[in-house]
């Protein structure tokens, strides 16, 4: 894949963009040949793999291909920020997850430890000499609750980590909005960048590119979206996973009312935080919180699928069973295609959150306090009040009555947005280089991660993360589901004469150098 | 590792194959004065490796129970502390099987030896399963055990 006009660099980040602009024949035509991306004036870099996010997702695949003994210059990693855990520190901090709270992640999906050994927990009873943590991931979930790590083990660690596998001469920062199959193989990955002297771009001419890019933005219920819309109030109608610390500043000066929506984890984070501001500073909330499925007991007709649910919530450790992650639910699930899988994955996950001891405590307590109580039902209306300082929801219960909830704030705790064509990126992709999606309205993958429909002899495309969920495995919204999905993709390059597959004598002697903190 | 049924089974025929194998010839001159009753090393070895074979052939029935347990939990795991304590049990069977004569005759069972060989050897192949083997093996822990 060598043209003319090819710019050979050395080092990630010192990639330069040229004044080149996105032709109209560039932009229509699907198949590029390496003389429309030169008449267009793009600079072209060639390197065999790209990775585009720059996230967690990024990084759990170059950690993957620099320890199978792919070298730095064969790698560039794009994306819009230098640190991989930037993105998922900013939504973790947001949804009331600081560094010194603990994350929903088992000890064992050790981010910057492809082995996952040593777990979190030795090392943070090694840190601090203390074997309390040793105990309770001994004792996990029986006589203890799970051991999951603090987030700001996890930071710390990556950014180690990052530093072992020469992260930083990789990543070119920067925004990839289209990735298009290139006549005679391989694919053009086409990233823009907003520099001093105007938007440059590059087209990074590669064989092998992989999508990480997380969600594409926060998600509103379509009522709070509509009030939104409608009002142009951005200030008492948050999400949970935006900036929304001054809504615990105004509970902290004065008694509120704060209606929170969902049931899932994030919810309780955001519960968690409302009842430490009345306990530890002196906030007078009352909470409200609505249900628009209340889950009353355990779910499931037969003994050998029933999960834990009660007051409203259902209750598992981590967002899927952890035999979905490498277990027998992994195994059942890889066999179904279509609605099958549809449905299990359905039943797998869903809303739930973690059965936490102190939540459940919080809980009980507030409620005999009377400033914390449940509602169920479907909402017919947001509205602001005449006098502007609160707002009214309107629901309807199942048995039909009808009632108000008046709230000084209402904070979304449902999710972030999944839908693929509200990303650039991934409209591109399935208008123009053959993906689809799958029976989630997510990216549709092969077992091994490979975009369907995208292969453009002798190159692939690969996808890991939250947009491959509805796929053959359940956990790729999770630390060792970003694993699982670049281990798949680095064996299959591997096939492909990308590194090499990671077999035990190299598996123990990589390890070794982590350990030592060497270079891959 | 959450293990799949196959999982189970070829991490125990493994790591009693190798593992326990080579820890037991480590501890067996450590057992022969535990053992008393003039035993020799050869003796030591032949109760040694008889419960060896016995966790290995008897550990398949038990995983089909311990299997089928599983499937009463709603993650389908099986949780740390379960690969300890089992032991207890297993190592019942073991000395009962031992003493009638199983796989071959070692006549009477001296109790202090086997159980510090069943407990030490129980313990060792417990925390190589738990760290050390995700080193070796990288896809094991994604397999549910599967070592082929």
């Amino acid at each position: 894949m060598n043209g003319d006009d090819t710019v050979i660099v050395g080092r990630g980040g010192s990639d330069r963009g040229g004044q080149g602009d996105l032709t109209d024949h560039l932009i229509e035509t699907s198949l590029w040949t390496d003389q429309d991306v030169e008449a267009a004036g793009i600079p072209i870099v060639d390197v065999p793999f790209v990775s585009v996010g720059a996230g967690l997702g990024s990084f759990a695949m170059v950690d993957f291909l620099r320890s199978g003994g792919v070298p730095v210059g064969e790698i560039r990693v794009l994306g819009d920020s230098i640190t991989p855990t930037e993105t998922y520190e900013y939504l973790a901090t947001n949804s009331q997850i600081p560094r010194h709270e603990r994350l929903r992640s088992d000890s064992g999906s050790v981010m910057d430890n492809i082995w996952g050994f040593p777990s979190y927990a030795l090392r943070e009873a090694w840190s601090k000499r203390s074997p309390r943590r040793v105990w309770q991931v001994v004792t996990e979930p029986i006589l203890d609750e799970y051991f999951t790590p603090q987030a700001g083990q996890v930071y710390e660690s990556v950014e180690r980590e990052a530093k072992r596998i020469g992260w930083e001469d990789m990543v070119v920062l920067g925004y990839v909005r289209m990735v298009r199959k290139r006549h005679g193989g391989g694919y053009f990955a086409v990233q823009t960048r907003t520099e001093p002297r105007g938007t440059t771009r590059l087209a990074y001419r590669c064989r092998f590119v992989h999508l990480a890019i997380g969600y594409p933005g926060v998600a509103f219920l379509p009522d709070l979206q509509e009030y939104r819309d409608r009002t142009g109030d951005f200030t008492r109608v948050v999400n949970a996973y935006e900036p929304h610390d001054h809504v615990y500043e105004e509970m902290r000066r004065r008694p509120c009312t704060v209606l929170v929506r969902g049931s899932g984890i994030v919810a309780s984070r955001i519960l968690q935080r409302l009842f430490d501001d009345r306990t530890d500073r002196g906030a007078q909330t009352r909470v409200v919180h609505l249900f628009r499925n209340y889950v009353a007991g355990p779910q499931g007709d037969s003994a050998r699928f029933r999960r834990p649910g009660a007051n409203g919530f259902a209750y598992q450790a981590f967002n899927f069973p952890k035999a979905a992650w490498g277990g027998q639910l992994r195994v059942d699930l890889e066999k179904l295609d279509g609605e099958g899988r549809a449905e299990l994955l359905g039943k797998m996950g869903g809303t739930n959150t973690a059965p936490r001891r102190s939540w459940k405590r919080q809980i009980e307590q507030a409620t005999a306090d009377g400033h914390y109580e449940q509602q169920v039902g479907s909402v017919e209306a947001v509205e602001p009040t005449p006098t502007g300082d609160a707002i009214v929801t309107r629901i309807r219960t199942s048995a039909g009555d009808r009632h108000e909830i008046n709230a000084q704030f209402i904070i979304d705790a449902t999710g972030l947005l999944a839908r693929l064509d509200e990303h650039r990126l991934m409209a591109d992709l399935m208008e123009h280089t053959g993906a689809d999606t799958n029976p989630y309205g997510r990216l549709d993958v092969e077992p091994n991660f490979e975009v369907r429909g995208t292969a453009s002899e002798p190159g692939r495309l690969y996808a890991s993360g939250s947009m491959t969920l509805g796929g053959y495995y359940a956990g790729v919204d999770s630390f060792l589901g970003l694993q699982y999905a670049a281990l798949q993709i680095a064996d299959d390059l591997a096939d492909h004469g990308l590194g090499k597959r990671i077999r035990t004598a190299r598996s123990v002697s990589q390890w070794w150098r982590w350990m030592r903190n060497r270079e891959p | 590792m959450t293990p799949t049924l196959s999982g189970r089974i070829q991490t125990r025929l493994f790591l009693v194959a190798t593992v326990a194998a080579v820890w037991t010839l480590i501890i067996g001159p450590a057992l022969v004065p535990i053992a008393g009753g003039g035993a020799g090393i050869s003796d030591v070895y032949r109760l040694a490796f008889g419960a060896l074979v016995l966790v290995a052939v008897v550990g398949i029935a038990w995983e089909l129970l311990y299997h089928g347990l599983q499937q009463y939990r709603w993650e389908k795991d099986w949780p740390t502390l379960f690969g300890l304590v089992t032991g207890l049990p297993e190592g019942i069977v073991v000395f009962a099987l031992l003493s009638a004569g199983l796989p071959w005759d070692v006549g009477d069972v001296p109790t202090d030896a086997f159980t510090v060989h069943f407990a030490t050897t129980w313990l060792v192949i417990w925390l190589v399963a738990n760290g050390p083997m995700r080193v070796a093996f990288i896809r094991w822990r994604f397999r549910g055990g599967q070592l082929l």
